[in-house]
């Protein structure tokens, strides 16, 4: 049979680097075929070739056997190809049905009722119900994807790629993605998922292509091979791809969260409403949460970037809410913010400089004068402990990569020993090879008696580091459990709003009970059941 | 076509290169301009900037131009690494000067040199306390700097003219709008024999030093720097940015304050309704041309000291107005401006694509 898609020899370079280095992918007519690699490896160039936004400089594309040039979306759509990009592009003031209708042509946007017709019939097909007059802006972030799979699958595509769809959903609403796309496929829709999540993977896909350094390294069947495989192949062979996980020791109250409720800084974001926990010494909690539920704003009043009443926020008895960052930083708190640049470190300031931004208590500063040569020293045992890879201390943040530079900022805020650590997303965007050290350095930060606090959205990684986890969702706290006695299930049901303690047996009545609660949410895992 | 590009990062060559060819585009628009007015274009160039300084009597004028110039620049240099707009370094020279004359007026018979750092300190305490208002609307009422400085610029001349015309004027100065001459004894002494250069200029020396250790070696400096640079990173880190701006504008205040003392207290001796020629706005000028390095705003004002000098050169060689000398200015901080977009960008020649 011949393939719906051929990819042969595609090299694409960009100065400075190679992104695809001879690429062959063959995707077949119904097939659900997997691009694995980590961030750098090619992926999204690959995509932007065969979506047609950029063009190869070696190599040709077969269409159904037949050598095409795609020279833009326009074409690719016409030809059969729809996309879903990572981040949307939706207009939050309009209705549903509004953002369909404006990616139509205009001759078919003009037949209101065929269109709703279509989203009707669509809608009870793949299970994605959706109100087409509801306005975006109430949508969850689950339900804004649901739109844009709509919109993609309105013009009747033959090849569907998705480039990271479940980065911003909950495990449930995975799965509801997930029944979704197997109906499409056996439809004979052909699907192209992105990913560098090898369980999802594993459970959706028939075939996989794994990048390297822009070139394909293995081509498998994920059902059939094993997660560690898959991973020692994305990252290649000798690099270990967990840290070793330990239970930690937990000692005494280290710093503790009382009624805290804040607003959110503009009225998109949503603040923390009544939430309350106590983070021990020697332990790491992990918050789980699709982010934009609160994190931010629990990580502003965590630092100091945003205060609060005195005793909402306490280390040992003291009340530390209306204390600044600085003021915080000497009773031995450190943060690692989501934001690198432009926070977490100022791009054009050199590595020298970014390590005076939070370590001056660490006898780098004396009377108010800069100890030059001791900060100096201090930044080149810090790149040298973290392994930070870069041209020099006096190279510019800005210059290292997204990896190196994580590592440079968690390895200065771990190297001040601080007694609580709150780092949000330690290892987003990072490699394995540095997300693996950056988790041993948590680990070890906590065996030594430091309180870490953990906001991420990666529940594989909470789960391998946490000894407690909850979830944030609507800036509220879900319950607080050791990590042995929970599951992804139930952090995946936090995560979606429904803190109910009750057995996954009786989870369609937690549901219900739940719905009567939450409005919009719960709604999700009555479709993600549909 | 031509398309304008940004570049993935700032070009640091540029950015030195800006000052220089902003510097030679204007000579090249001021040689043009001489021309169209019937004068010889580089002679006439020659005249401006360089006709003024040929003995040590107009080396010293110079160093008179210079010292309020550089006093004023030096303050905004601090405003402007953290971001701080200050406009008003020409109502806090004034607000300066006139509290200096306030003091020198009040204390006209106490017979010792040393009032005048009575009346230097009153200066500066008049330029902080202007400055200190732009300080206070912007952090409790999240004011803009900009508009609150322009503005105070405005009601600082005023109320020097309400001082010449009205309380502070001499009453044996036949109705003229001025104050009484001060005492001789508290001026500012002249440094040089047989010029006007007085004491501001060790000042302004002292004040150029202070900056470049403070940017250089302290932890305030560095804080001033990264919120500057970036605020969220100052937020994070803890430096309270309230703070900061006080420290900034109380400190631009305070230098440009001292530059309208040395002003009244020096070469005029007196209060008059015009005793700022725009140096608090020519300060502006100099520290964009300089880079926002204290070194930087040194050669710049003195680069500045010679379009004043010029200014009235040619109004007595060649008969031109004094108005040149703002002209000259402007067409600096025009073309600088127009040079930095450079930095940041770059100009390409894309051939027009035809559809196929």
């Amino acid at each position: 049979m011949t393939p719906l898609l051929e990819v042969r020899h595609i090299t694409k370079e960009y100065p400075g680097c190679r992104a695809n280095d001879r690429v062959n992918l063959c995707i077949d007519m119904g097939e659900i075929h997997a691009l694995l690699g980590e961030n750098g490896a090619g992926k999204s160039t690959l995509m932007k070739i065969i979506y047609g936004v950029v063009q190869p400089d070696e190599g040709e594309l077969l269409w159904r056997g037949m050598p095409v040039n795609i020279k833009g979306p326009a074409h690719a759509r016409q030809l059969g190809i729809g996309m879903v990009f990572q981040h949307f592009s939706l207009f939050d003031t309009l209705s549903v049905l509004e953002n369909i209708l404006l990616s139509l042509p205009a001759h078919e946007a003009r037949d209101r009722l065929r269109v709703l017709r279509q989203l009707d019939d669509m809608g009870k097909r793949y299970g994605m119900h959706l109100d087409p007059h509801r306005p975006v802006s109430t949508l969850s972030t689950g339900e804004r994807q649901r739109v844009e799979l709509i919109r993609a699958l309105l013009n009747e595509p033959q090849l569907l790629i998705l480039d990271e769809p479940t980065s911003v959903l909950t495990p449930q609403e995975c799965e509801g993605l997930f029944a979704s796309l197997r109906k499409l496929a056996a439809d004979g829709c052909s699907i192209l998922f992105i990913s560098h999540k090898l369980q999802e993977v594993k459970d959706l896909c028939q075939r996989a292509t794994i990048l390297r350094g822009g070139c394909v390294v293995d081509e498998l069947d994920p059902r059939e091979t094993d997660i560690d495989t898959m991973a020692a192949r994305m990252v290649g062979s000798g690099t270990a791809t967990h840290a070793t996980t330990r239970p930690g020791v937990q000692g005494e109250a280290a710093i503790s969260v009382h009624h805290l409720t804040l607003p959110g800084f503009s009225s998109h974001e949503v603040g923390v409403r009544d939430v309350s926990f106590t983070a021990y010494k020697g332990e790491i909690l992990g918050i789980a949460g699709v982010a934009g539920n609160g994190q931010a704003c629990m990580l502003r009043a965590l630092s100091g970037e945003q205060l609060s009443q005195s005793d909402d926020v306490r280390i040992g008895a003291r009340g530390i809410g209306r204390l600044n960052p600085a003021q915080r930083r000497k009773l031995g708190m450190a943060v690692v913010p989501e934001d690198r640049l432009g926070r977490g470190a100022v791009p054009d300031m050199t590595l020298v400089e970014n390590a005076l931004l939070t370590a001056a208590d660490q006898g780098l500063v004396k009377k108010g004068v800069i100890q030059h040569g001791a900060l100096r020293d201090w930044t080149s045992q810090l790149c040298k402990l973290f392994k930070v890879k870069t041209a020099g201390i006096d190279a510019q943040a800005r210059s290292l990569s997204g990896g190196n530079l994580q590592k440079f900022i968690i390895g200065r805020e771990v190297l001040q020993q601080p007694a609580v650590l709150v780092a949000s997303h330690p290892t987003w965007g990072v490699d394995i090879g540095s997300a693996v050290a950056i988790r041993e350095a948590l680990l070890t930060l906590r065996d030594q008696g430091c309180a870490v606090i953990i906001l991420s959205e990666d529940l594989d990684e909470l789960f391998e580091i946490s000894d407690r986890m909850t979830a944030l969702c609507h800036g509220q706290l879900a319950p607080i459990k050791a990590r042995q006695d929970t599951s992804v299930e139930e952090v995946g049901r936090w995560m979606g709003g429904d803190f109910s303690d009750t057995p996954p047996a009786a989870e369609s009545s937690a549901i219900a009970a739940a719905t009567a609660a939450h409005s919009d949410l719960p709604q999700e895992n009555r479709h993600a059941q549909a | 076509m031509l398309r304008l590009e940004r570049q993935p990062q700032d070009s640091r060559l540029m950015a030195w290169c800006s000052p220089l060819l902003a510097i030679a585009l204007t000579l090249a628009a001021g040689a043009l301009l001489f021309a169209v007015l019937g004068h010889k274009p580089l002679e006439s160039l020659y005249e401006f900037f360089l006709g003024g300084v040929k003995d040590i009597y107009s080396v010293g004028e110079l160093g008179v131009k210079v010292t309020p110039i550089l006093l004023c620049a030096v303050g905004l240099v601090l405003c402007y690494r953290a971001n701080v707009w200050n406009i008003g370094a020409e109502g806090q020279f004034i607000a300066g000067a006139l509290c200096a004359g306030m003091a020198a007026l009040a204390g006209l018979d106490i017979d010792t040199p040393w009032y005048a750092v009575v009346i230097m300190l009153a200066g500066m305490l008049g330029g902080m306390i202007w400055a200190g208002i732009a300080a206070w609307l912007k952090t409790h009422f999240a004011c803009n700097e900009i508009l609150t400085t322009i503005m105070l610029n405005y009601v600082a001349y005023n109320l020097l003219q309400y001082g010449v015309h009205g309380p502070l004027k001499d009453p044996q100065g036949f109705n003229f709008p001025e104050s009484a001459m001060f005492n001789d004894n508290h001026l500012l002494p002249v440094i040089l024999e047989g010029t006007r250069l007085h004491g501001g200029i060790l000042i302004a020396a002292v004040a150029v030093i202070a900056v470049v250790l403070l940017l250089r070696y302290t932890h305030l400096g560095f804080k001033i720097t990264v919120l500057g640079r970036d605020a969220s990173a100052a937020t994070f880190a803890g430096f309270g940015s309230k703070q900061l701006t006080w420290i900034v504008l109380l400190a631009c205040g305070g230098l440009a304050g001292l530059a309208g003392a040395g002003e009244v207290d020096g070469p005029i001796g007196q209060l008059t309704p015009y005793i700022s020629s725009g140096y608090g706005y020519a300060a502006i000028i100099v520290v964009f041309l300089g880079r926002q390095q204290p070194v930087g705003a040194v050669l710049a004002s003195i680069l500045l000291g010679l379009t004043y000098l010029g200014g009235e050169t040619s109004q007595i060689k060649l008969g031109l107005p004094v108005s040149l000398t703002e002209l000259f200015q402007g067409m600096l901080l025009f073309f600088l401006l127009a040079c930095d977009l450079f930095i940041g960008y770059r100009l390409r020649w894309i051939p027009r694509v035809h559809p196929a």
